[in-house]
């Protein structure tokens, strides 16, 4: 398969890395962007791609295309940006990025593990381009509309379910953020899972604990996340966001009739430290001044092992 | 008299679901009120319980749409689209899945009040993008709604009745189509579910009254055939009035206001229905009364329409009997 033909190639750790290259050169360039996501989730989605995830080669063009229009009886070419993630065939994973707010991230993986050109990256948030800045169904590696938070993992449990009935080896996996615990619907997926015994369901969710408005127990305290899953019926695993060998060993826990669900215990401001000064307004990191873009821009360079962004040019 | 026909969905879906391997048949806790727990028992292997949880379920069916099944969705309409419209928009309406809504309980056939009372659905759904709706007036159309949704590419919100029902029509739903249930020259009538039968008393009354009426019932509702009834509102004189067992922004009433605007149709026009009101909860036939929504509303409206009164009473329209409408029925047919 594709991904075990490159996965020895780079380390995960590597990957990692160039994911947060990539948003912090992309995020100087364009006066700000959603930076601490690639802080809290560069290894998480490293980790899916370059070891998890069972997916074929991509079935789209590495620079994608523009945008071709959204689902509709006229428009018979319409496709997702699934395409990136592989073909559809029984014996291969799909994979949902619940938050869509996380595109920049997702993007950056995709070219980091050969699936999309850097070229893709130019394109984002571009009129006309398919790669936009809240993943749409048809940006790359995006198989389903996301972004209205809470419905990518029921979405997942249905095509899980069909999947179950079809033999259908291939597991469904979800992307996920904490602030989605806020929504109702997250609990009913959950329940739902284990009334069906639907295992072949899993999660991997950034617990950074930031939301749009800042912290998350100042918008709305969520609790014990773990404790509440695993009552609505989930098998939990707590692990550190960081620490990839923690994200394998839990990937390996038995769930027999039980979603899976890996809590990833995030950092913010992960290996970009200075964006704690923009605390707790972290979810979209625009520069106040262009001195703050300046000192950042030395900072995170610095951190990353990279010379500071020429944004100018 | 017209025949009564008891429970013609719970036949057709088992028909329908059998001889379709691809279909799910999907419950969200009102399996008997939906007229599917005898499904549910017999065939449990085809069968979901996705509790009361509708936002789940939308979503949930559009994973399953994504796999190739075609879900049908088994609930009050009103619960389909009030609670979970972002999941419905998002999950099922975008990306076309083939999910097949079974919306229960239109308007105000229901006792339940307005949390029960699916009274703008057609409007939500009109304006929805990619969205299919059909609505059954009689036991016929209620035997084919399930192949008729079935055949669409992409998703489709029906509003269905259940129990017992009259048998108006002999003719399965031909989706995309209207039927012509009179062709009299003086006003159009257009109806669809149950104010088809109200329609089709007053109408009775109308003509003996010496008013020419014209009558189309609708089963199909979006997409809409509007040069079909252009063709028809050109051929009346006296102007045209529509009768919706909903509220009369956004349903068939606008439909057709839609039609006339847009082709410079200077005929008058009269909408029937929920007038930017909730209704409450109480019988079909009081509520009918209450809200205008029955014969009496029908005759009056066209008094209205003509400038005339006719004299139509109470107990005219109680005497009008309704029989079953022939494939090849004309006007003098009935």
């Amino acid at each position: 398969m594709w991904n075990i033909a490159v996965k020895n190639e780079r380390t995960t750790e590597d990957i990692a890395l160039g994911i947060r290259r990539r948003v912090f050169e992309h995020a100087m360039r364009n006066n700000g962007g959603y930076l601490s996501q690639a802080c809290s989730s560069a290894e998480q989605l490293a980790w899916l791609y370059n070891e998890e995830l069972i997916l074929g080669a991509p079935t789209l063009p590495m620079i994608p295309k523009p945008f071709g229009g959204v689902p509709h009886a006229d428009n018979p070419d319409y496709h997702t940006g699934a395409g990136y993630n592989g073909p559809f065939e029984p014996e291969f994973d799909r994979l949902f990025i619940a938050p869509a707010h996380y595109a920049l991230v997702a993007y950056a993986t995709l070219i980091e593990t050969g699936r999309m050109a850097a070229e893709g990256l130019e394109m984002f948030n571009k009129d006309g381009s398919s790669v936009e800045m809240i993943g749409a169904e048809h940006s790359p590696g995006m198989e389903v509309h996301n972004g209205t938070l809470g419905i990518g993992l029921s979405t997942a449990a249905g095509l899980a379910w069909a999947r179950k009935r079809k033999g259908e080896k291939g597991r469904v996996w979800v992307y996920m953020s904490d602030g989605e615990v806020q929504e109702g619907q997250t609990w009913e997926a959950i329940q739902c899972c284990a009334h069906h015994r639907i295992d072949n369901v899993k999660a991997i969710m950034d617990v950074n604990r930031q939301q749009c408005d800042g912290a998350m127990d100042s918008v709305m305290e969520v609790g014990d996340i773990k404790t509440k899953m695993e009552n609505f019926g989930a098998v939990v695993v707590e692990v550190d966001a960081h620490n990839v060998n923690d994200m394998r060993e839990a990937a390996k826990t038995k769930h027999d009739g039980k979603p899976l669900i890996i809590l990833a215990n995030s950092n913010p401001f992960h290996a970009m430290p200075i964006l704690e000064e923009r605390f707790p307004r972290l979810h979209y990191v625009r520069f106040k001044s262009e001195e703050e873009r300046a000192r950042m821009n030395i900072s995170i360079a610095e951190s990353l092992g990279v010379d500071p962004i020429d944004y100018a040019h | 008299m017209v025949e009564m026909v008891s429970r013609p969905y719970e036949r057709a879906f088992e028909k329908h679901a059998l001889a379709n391997p691809e279909v799910l048949c999907i419950s969200a806790d009102l399996t008997s009120s939906c007229e599917i727990d005898k499904f549910r028992d017999n065939h449990p292997d085809q069968f979901l319980s996705m509790g009361m949880a509708e936002q789940n379920m939308m979503s949930f069916c559009g994973g399953l749409g994504l796999a190739g099944y075609r879900p049908f969705i088994h609930t009050f309409g009103v619960f389909t689209y009030r609670r979970p419209y972002d999941q419905l928009m998002a999950s099922i309406a975008y990306p076309r899945r083939k999910v097949r809504i079974m919306g229960f309980l239109p308007g105000i056939t229901t006792p339940g009040g307005m949390t029960h009372q699916a009274i703008e659905d057609i409007s939500v759904m009109r304006s929805m993008p990619n969205m299919t709706i059909l609505e059954t007036g009689d036991a016929t159309e209620v035997e084919s709604i399930c192949e008729a949704a079935d055949s669409i590419d992409g998703p489709v919100y029906c509003r269905v009745l259940r129990g017992s029902m009259p048998r108006l029509f002999d003719t399965p739903i031909k989706v995309g189509e209207m039927r012509e249930l009179s062709l009299g020259n003086d006003v159009l009538i257009v109806t669809a579910g149950i104010t088809t039968e109200e329609a089709m008393r007053a109408t009775k009354a109308l003509e003996a009254a010496g008013v020419s009426v014209r009558h189309l019932h609708l089963h199909t509702i979006k997409p809409f055939n509007a040069e079909a009834i252009l063709d028809h509102i050109n051929a009346v004189k006296g102007g045209v009035i529509t009768l919706e067992n909903h509220v009369t922004e956004g349903g068939i009433g606008s439909l057709v206001a839609e039609v006339m605007a847009d082709n410079g149709v200077g005929k008058k026009l009269r909408r029937l229905g929920l007038k930017d009101t909730y209704a409450h909860g109480g019988s079909r036939a009081y509520l009918m009364r209450y809200y205008g929504l029955d014969a009496l509303a029908l005759t009056q409206g066209v008094e209205d329409l003509l400038g005339q009164k006719l004299g139509i009473s109470e107990a005219d329209l109680a005497e009008a009997r309704v029989d079953a409408v022939h494939s090849l029925a004309k006007a003098e047919g009935l």
